[in-house]
């Protein structure tokens, strides 16, 4: 192999499809049974502009780079925008005082189109506030994407040039043989001429085992989310953003592409890499805080909760970084923009790579773009299309003809999850009550990680 | 395929099922029901034992033989059902869109009845905290996977909850070679009859109440249930959870459609002859009143079905007279509006276990009805109400609670 990149998240999927679109022979080693199963599996879903990025940081770069590449490629991969823009809002006095520094601030990282609105604007915009809101700094352009389809396109274009995705294939060794790279992985040996580490929440794990010393240091940081019922989404057009503050974080309300209403998440430093623990009163916090910002939301039913671990370092920023000689390129720390910034970041480090190498590698002449299943509420889904076998998951209108693409597709899923991801089946109010024995049986002997139990029958 | 009807009923249950056949009987010609699954039946499809049918049959079937022979009793009246027919919204006017096989379709109807059952709360729905790993569900797709699919998700569960529905869920266990590991219940009785918990004791499934969950544990399997139980820390090894009962409505097509919904039971807003706000639209079964026997939501079809054929004479009117307010201690009310000159039976479901008295009164504190109520946590409590004159219905009816206890 020309490129092995550890783990599968959205950066390494993003990191997959550069290489392999620049000619590379790839190989993605991935610890799960599919993709997107640590820090890609549960954010916020918004394509951010990179308005309020540190100024001339790596991170607003990539951001912005990748923003412009995500829109130049989603209509060719059928991925979906949700056009909602964004508004930072004030709920106090101190806060509307800031509005300006932020405007100040997005202009300088040239997001122009940005303007403060009044009281009345606001509420003109989104009847449905709180009326104790200030003012807002309005940001058109901040979107809401599918946040599980889009790094599945990425990873699906770089098999479709050749890429190896071998699952349930931890690291575990690795040695420097001259030029090359011997691996031991969980899933058999593998050589390599270069690996680029794009581990997430191991990041500093898999840069000790490659380089005996790791340079940064993951400090996981959890989030939780609450996922109010459909009807919900009436309620506010726009994404909500806090004022940042340093002393707390602020939560954010926001649609999703899948016809919800969000908010989260938390903010909490915790040890454990693999425990994205839903706690009761943290979730009974984010839904007070929605009820207050949104008062209409009081008794609105939830469809789901969840958590996810942002693979923070002791740094703010993206800890970014390559040792040409030793054929190793490191996209750690990418804490909470990754899904934004993947495509800007997978582009830095191949420049990073093409500076201390020559091309040898010649570019694929067909590059095919893959056509994604839409699942984005606001666009045409696949049961409004006749033959579609019958709906299996109503709550989201899931097709049987839809789960079972999803196992025909080129990067099928490996476990329950995956399916969920790739066709939201289950991800609905009932959460399985009237569809989970369904779906076991379309699901089995299909999954490497069964929802079965092996004994089952 | 037809796209006008006199009736179309939404969901293919024992209260859609009933009303079918009732208003078929009555004469109706062009009656369709609306079934969202292959199958029509609802939720008795999956509860594999008996009891079910007795009021309707006379005789006990288990769930899937009544189910087949609700379907079949319409289906001889002349009832059209039809599978596999989602039902997305109700316009104005009876305009039912429908999304199908074939791709969407509308449907119109000179009257809508909506008998679209309930569903358990989920984890997610109880804010239960932990991890997310596979095997955690409800009862209802522990029971679809074993008497739909013939396929078992687990060996060793933890149930939680101690509804009636908890107790199908230990003999859905039973007859399946699963042994549960606990019933836990958060609450600090068992919601049941004190009595029916012996069936977990014959089972030798301990009852754990006034539980606190903590975690639900696992890396990808459930691995264990983690809680506090009597001021002690206790892990409970399984490999599967089961969160039971804790029912709430499938209120989504009427929420979609913008119906009036009731802030206690989550389901539409009705009068006592089952009256929506939206003039052309009844409502009949759990969606309404979670939760109830298929019996009592069979009989409540055939009801409100001789409402609706009486109906179709007039011009339609939305769910109208005075509302029923229920005080402290009471979670809800069926219906939530009495008008003048008709008896009616309001449902009730009290706050945990009472003994007390529950009065109704009208605007000027003069009691209209009331009766002695001692209750296990989830039982349906009745009141009747005699008819009542209009002056009575001048503001907002009140149902108290007077506990003695």
């Amino acid at each position: 192999m020309d490129v092995a990149i550890i783990g599968a998240g959205v950066v390494g999927c993003a990191m997959a499809r550069r290489f392999a679109l620049e000619g590379a022979r790839v190989c993605v080693l991935e610890a799960a049974p599919d993709i997107l199963s640590g820090a890609s599996k549960a954010n916020s879903a918004i394509l951010h502009t990179g308005f309020d990025a540190p100024p001339d940081s790596l991170e607003l770069s990539c951001m912005q780079a990748a923003y412009d590449e995500y829109m130049e490629i989603r209509q060719s991969m059928n991925l979906p925008v949700l056009e909602t823009g964004a508004m930072v809002a004030a709920w106090t006095e101190d806060e509307e005082a800031r509005l300006p520094d932020l405007l100040a601030q997005a202009q300088g990282n040239g997001v122009t189109d940005t303007r403060i609105l009044s009281r009345d604007e606001v509420l003109a915009r989104e009847p449905a506030l709180a009326s104790h809101v200030r003012g807002a700094l309005l940001v058109p352009r901040e979107h809401v994407i599918d946040p599980w389809s889009a790094p599945l396109a990425y990873a699906t274009q770089a098999k479709a040039l050749g890429a190896d995705f071998r699952f349930n294939a931890p690291l575990t060794g690795a040695r420097r043989d001259g030029d090359t790279w011997q691996l031991e992985t969980g899933a058999g040996p593998l050589m390599a001429k270069t690996v680029v580490n794009c581990a997430g929440l191991y990041g500093d794990k898999v840069e000790e085992i490659l380089t005996g010393a790791p340079s940064f240091e993951i400090r996981p940081r959890k989030g939780q989310f609450v996922v109010f019922d459909k009807a919900a989404s009436e309620h506010l057009r726009t994404i909500l953003l806090p004022v940042p503050n340093d002393r707390t974080k602020g939560v954010v309300l926001t649609r999703t592409a899948f016809g919800n209403l969000l908010v989260g998440p938390t903010a909490e430093e915790q040890e454990a890499r693999d425990r994205p623990d839903v706690t009761t009163p943290e979730l009974e916090m984010l839904i007070a805080k929605a009820v207050e910002l949104v008062p209409s939301l009081e008794a609105m039913p939830v469809t789901a909760v969840y958590a996810g671990l942002r693979p923070a370092s002791e740094r703010k920023e993206y800890r970014v970084h390559a040792d040409a000689e030793l054929g190793y390129y490191c996209a750690g720390g990418i804490r909470s923009t990754g899904l934004t910034a993947a495509l800007g970041i997978a582009r830095h480090v191949f420049a990073l790579w093409s500076e201390s190498n020559s091309l040898a590698w010649s570019k694929p002449n067909d590059v095919m773009a893959p056509w994604m299943p839409n699942l984005a509420e606001h666009l045409p889904r696949d049961y409004q299309i006749p033959g579609h076998d019958g709906i299996v998951c109503h709550c989201e209108m899931v097709t049987a003809r839809e789960i079972r693409a999803a196992f025909d597709s080129r990067l099928p899923p490996g476990d329950f999850g995956g399916l969920r991801r790739r066709t939201r089946c289950a991800m609905g109010r009932c959460q399985g009550f009237n569809c989970l024995g369904r779906i076991a049986s379309l699901a089995e002997g299909k999954l490497s990680a069964p929802i079965l139990p092996e004994d089952a029958a | 395929m037809s796209m006008t009807c006199d009736v179309a009923i939404v969901g293919g249950g024992p209260a859609g099922l009933g009303a079918a056949l009732e208003l078929s009987k009555l004469g109706l010609r062009r009656v369709v029901v609306l079934e969202r699954f292959g199958e029509a039946g609802g939720i008795p499809r999956h509860c594999g034992h008996p009891p079910f049918g007795m009021r309707e049959f006379r005789r006990v079937l288990s769930g899937p033989a009544y189910a087949r022979r609700l379907v079949h009793a319409a289906e001889d009246a002349g009832v059209e059902i039809r599978t596999d027919t989602t039902v997305t919204a109700i316009r104005p006017g009876g305009v039912l869109e429908l999304a199908t096989t074939q791709g969407p379709q509308t449907l119109t109807a000179r009257r809508v009845l909506i008998a679209t059952g309930n569903r358990e709360r989920t984890r997610a729905q109880l804010l239960a905290p932990g991890v997310r790993p596979v095997g955690v569900m409800n009862t209802g797709a522990l029971q679809s996977m074993v008497y739909l699919e013939g396929k078992r998700p687990f060996s060793r569960p933890v149930i939680i909850g101690s509804e009636i529905v908890a107790l199908s869920a230990l003999l859905t266990c039973r007859r399946h070679g699963i042994r549960p590991v606990a019933m836990v219940e958060t609450r600090d009785r068992p919601q049941t009859r004190r009595i029916d918990m012996v069936l977990a004791r014959l089972m030798g499934v301990p009852v754990l109440t006034g539980a606190e969950l903590l975690a639900i544990e696992g890396a990808r399997r459930v691995e264990a249930l983690r809680l506090r139980h009597k001021g002690e820390e206790r892990r409970l090894d399984c490999d599967g959870i089961v969160f039971s009962g804790r029912f709430t409505p499938e209120a989504t097509v009427a929420r979609q459609s913008d119906m009036v919904l009731d802030a206690g039971t989550l389901g539409p807003e009705i009068d006592a002859e089952g009256r929506s706000s939206d003039p052309q639209v009844f409502v009949a079964g759990n969606v309404l009143h979670p939760v109830e026997t298929a019996g009592h939501c069979w009989a409540e079809g055939r009801r409100v079905a001789q409402t609706i054929f009486r109906d179709l004479r007039k011009t339609p009117e939305p769910a109208s007279g005075a509302r029923v307010v229920p005080g402290k201690g009471l979670r809800y009310v069926v219906p939530q509006r009495l008008a003048a000159g008709s008896a009616a039976t309001l449902n009730i479901r009290t706050d945990g276990a009472v003994r007390g008295r529950l009065v109704l009164s009208d605007a000027s504190g003069r009691e209209l009805a009331a009766r002695s109520v001692r209750s296990y946590p989830e039982q349906p409590v009745r009141l009747s109400v005699p008819a009542l004159e209009s002056h009575a219905l001048s503001g907002d009816l009140s149902l108290r609670l007077e506990r003695i206890d």
